[in-house]
Parts: structure tokens; C-alpha cells; sequence
């Protein structure tokens, strides 16, 4: 399988998109009160997942049990629905421009081996430091930031730094 | 909860998500390539696209509450855990290095059948279980280090709303300049190499 060459055009303009994003978090906020989300649908998956295979380990861990202790249902809850609702999103626009077809998306001199592994390396750093932070850049990041919290800016730096500090080492994952 | 009630919110919450995942592909977010040249600085599309968002959605926020359809004092502000969210946002900055993607476009990028998306998706999963389960051992970091609540960055410079708002778009705007001027300088580059 060979990955197909970055094509920038074919998407909306970053200006375009962002303002759009920006309209969408805003509209979120007038009717729900609350902002964006992208991992907490996934988070809340995952306690009830446990639940299933462990109910005891849940109903006895402190991090789980608030959700999906006793007869608590994690699954009932909006950002759940917003996760669902992403993934139509994303197919919905796919379709449109074309661009639902099974790839890999990896760096010119990097095997496919190498990038599903990187994939879930870097996956599973990001989805234990989304549980630690409480979000992730959706639910932190651009939703705090719009609404001004001092945390969720403190955290948009580090996600930065900790980006940039190791894009030299893995340059050639990329490039 | 929101205005809207329980049953309410579930809904908006689908129709907002699927705006959000609209957008998100429709933005280029579900190519882990795109992504990951935020960081080598010849497409700052991620920095783009989020800083226009924050802009955007800042000046609506504000302004509508300004004008009384929105109360910005009854809005979601994230509450300041601050050292587990600066730990958390490091290794997110790690992991979307390393695996290309953040959790959202890396659904998005799943929707669009991208086997790295999903491979990402299973990883986050996988890191959200281990996390459960380790996390009783430093609860006390977690819960309580830096335990601040509802702080805003108005709080913390001691100024207005008014005033950071100023401040976030002029960053912005200079943000927007900056990358605009690297991403030429890297791209000639890049060619230059290849």
C-alpha cells in the first residue's frame, strides 16, 4: 500500500476552518453550557468496557467508580453522544471530499510496521495524559482557551513544548 | 446540565459532534501527516486552524455575554488542576509526535478508514484503561496538587475580560504572521532538499 501524496488543497482553508470550529464551540456553548470534547466519550467507553469484564475492580476503584460504580451507566452522558457524533461528522465530510478509503498516513521513510506502532505508542502516552489532564486538546485546550481558563492555556503551552522538544529526535519519522 | 435538560443535551451534544467531526476532516485533521508538520514547520495548519477557533469562539462568548443572550459566569470554564494538567498536556505534545494524531482527529481519521487512526483510537483506549488503573496511586496528585478551580486568565493577570481578549488577538494575529513566514522558509527548504 502506498500513501498517496500530501494534498493541502483539497481541504478548507485554516482560516475558513478555524472560524467554522469556532462557530460549532461557540453554539456548543450557548446550548449545552459546556464546550467541546475528545476524549471524554473514549474515557467513558472504556470504564464501561471494564465494567463489563471487571464490575468488582470498578465498583472498588477510585478513578472508575465514580462513573461506572454500583448501578451508574458511564455511557449515559453527552460526551459519549459527542464522540459518536464526531465519527459520523468525519465520515459525512470524507464521503463528500472523497476521502473515505482505507490508508495508512505515514512519513515517506517509514514501513508500515514502524507507523502502527508508533501509532499505538503514541496513543497510548496520549490517552493516559488525557485521563492525567483531565482533556485533551478538544475538551483543554480549545475549549478552555476560548473560555479563558488559566489551566487550559498552561496546558496548550505544554502540549506545544512537549511536541516540539521531540519532533528533532523523530524527524525522520516524518519527513 | 444545560438549558436544554438531560434528554436536550444528548441531543445537542450528537448534532454538535458531528459539526465538530465535520469540520475537523473537512480542515485536513484526519491526515496524521498534516498534523505532524505542524511541528516541522512547513503546514501550521493545526495552530491555524485552533487559534482562529479560540479567537472566534473567544469574541462570540464574550461579546454575547456583553450583551446578555450568555451568561459567561454560569459557562463550563475547565477547572485548574495545574501540575497534573501541565504533566497531562507534555506527554499529550509526546504522544501526538509520536503517533501523529490527537484523540479527536484521531476518530476522525478513523471515520475515514485510516488504519493509523484506528490503530491510535485503540492506543488511547488502551493508555485510558492503564491510567485507571495506576492512578490510585498518586490520587493525592491528581485530585489535589494544584487544585485552583474555576481560574481565569483574568484572575491570574488581574485585568479584564476586555483586556485579554485584546491580548489573545493580537498573539493571534502575530501567531498567524509567524507561521505563515516559517512555513515558506520550510517549504523552500524541503524542496531545496529533495
Amino acid at each position: 500500500m502506498s500513501a498517496p501524496a500530501l494534498r493541502d488543497d483539497q481541504y478548507w482553508h485554516p482560516y475558513v476552518g478555524g472560524a467554522v470550529l469556532g462557530v460549532v464551540l461557540f453554539t456548543a456553548f450557548l446550548l449545552t453550557g459546556s464546550g467541546l470534547g475528545g476524549s471524554g466519550g473514549l474515557a467513558r467507553l472504556v470504564a464501561a468496557a471494564t465494567d463489563v469484564v471487571a464490575p468488582a475492580y470498578v465498583d472498588t476503584n477510585p478513578v472508575t467508580a465514580p462513573w461506572a460504580g454500583g448501578d451508574h451507566n458511564p455511557l449515559l452522558h453527552p460526551m459519549v453522544f459527542m464522540t459518536l457524533g464526531v465519527v459520523l461528522g468525519g465520515f459525512i465530510s470524507g464521503l463528500i471530499g472523497g476521502r473515505v478509503k482505507f490508508e495508512i498516513r505515514r512519513g515517506p521513510h517509514v514501513s508500515v510496521p514502524l507507523r502502527l506502532i508508533l501509532a499505538f505508542s503514541g496513543g497510548t502516552l496520549a490517552g493516559f495524559a488525557a485521563r492525567l489532564a483531565r482533556g485533551c486538546t478538544s475538551g483543554q485546550a480549545l475549549t478552555g482557551g476560548a473560555v479563558l481558563s488559566a489551566g487550559s492555556w498552561a496546558f496548550m503551552i505544554m502540549v506545544f513544548l512537549g511536541a516540539y522538544l521531540l519532533a528533532w529526535p523523530l524527524r525522520r519519522m516524518w519527513n | 446540565m444545560g438549558p436544554l435538560g438531560f434528554a436536550g443535551d444528548l441531543t445537542a451534544a450528537t448534532f454538535i459532534g458531528v459539526a465538530f467531526g465535520f469540520v475537523l476532516e473537512r480542515s485536513g485533521f484526519g491526515d496524521s501527516r498534516i498534523l505532524a508538520a505542524q511541528f516541522y514547520l512547513h503546514n501550521m495548519r493545526v495552530l491555524k486552524v485552533m487559534f482562529t477557533a479560540i479567537v472566534t469562539a473567544m469574541l462570540l462568548i464574550f461579546l454575547s455575554s456583553a450583551a446578555g443572550l450568555l451568561n459567561y459566569e454560569a459557562l463550563w470554564v475547565p477547572p485548574t488542576h495545574l501540575w497534573p494538567g501541565l504533566v497531562g498536556g507534555f506527554l499529550l505534545g509526546v504522544g501526538f509526535i509520536v503517533g501523529g494524531f490527537c484523540p479527536g482527529t484521531s476518530m476522525v481519521a478513523t471515520a475515514t478508514l485510516k488504519l493509523d487512526g484506528l490503530i491510535f483510537v485503540l492506543g488511547l483506549m488502551a493508555g485510558m484503561a492503564v491510567f485507571n488503573a495506576v492512578a490510585p496511586d498518586f490520587l493525592m496528585f491528581w485530585q489535589r496538587s494544584g487544585d485552583y478551580g474555576r481560574v481565569t486568565l483574568m484572575d491570574t493577570l488581574g485585568t479584564s475580560s476586555g483586556v485579554v481578549a485584546v491580548l489573545v488577538v493580537l498573539m493571534a494575529v502575530g501567531a498567524f504572521a509567524g507561521a505563515t513566514a516559517l512555513e515558506r522558509a520550510f517549504t523552500a527548504r524541503r524542496r531545496g532538499r529533495s
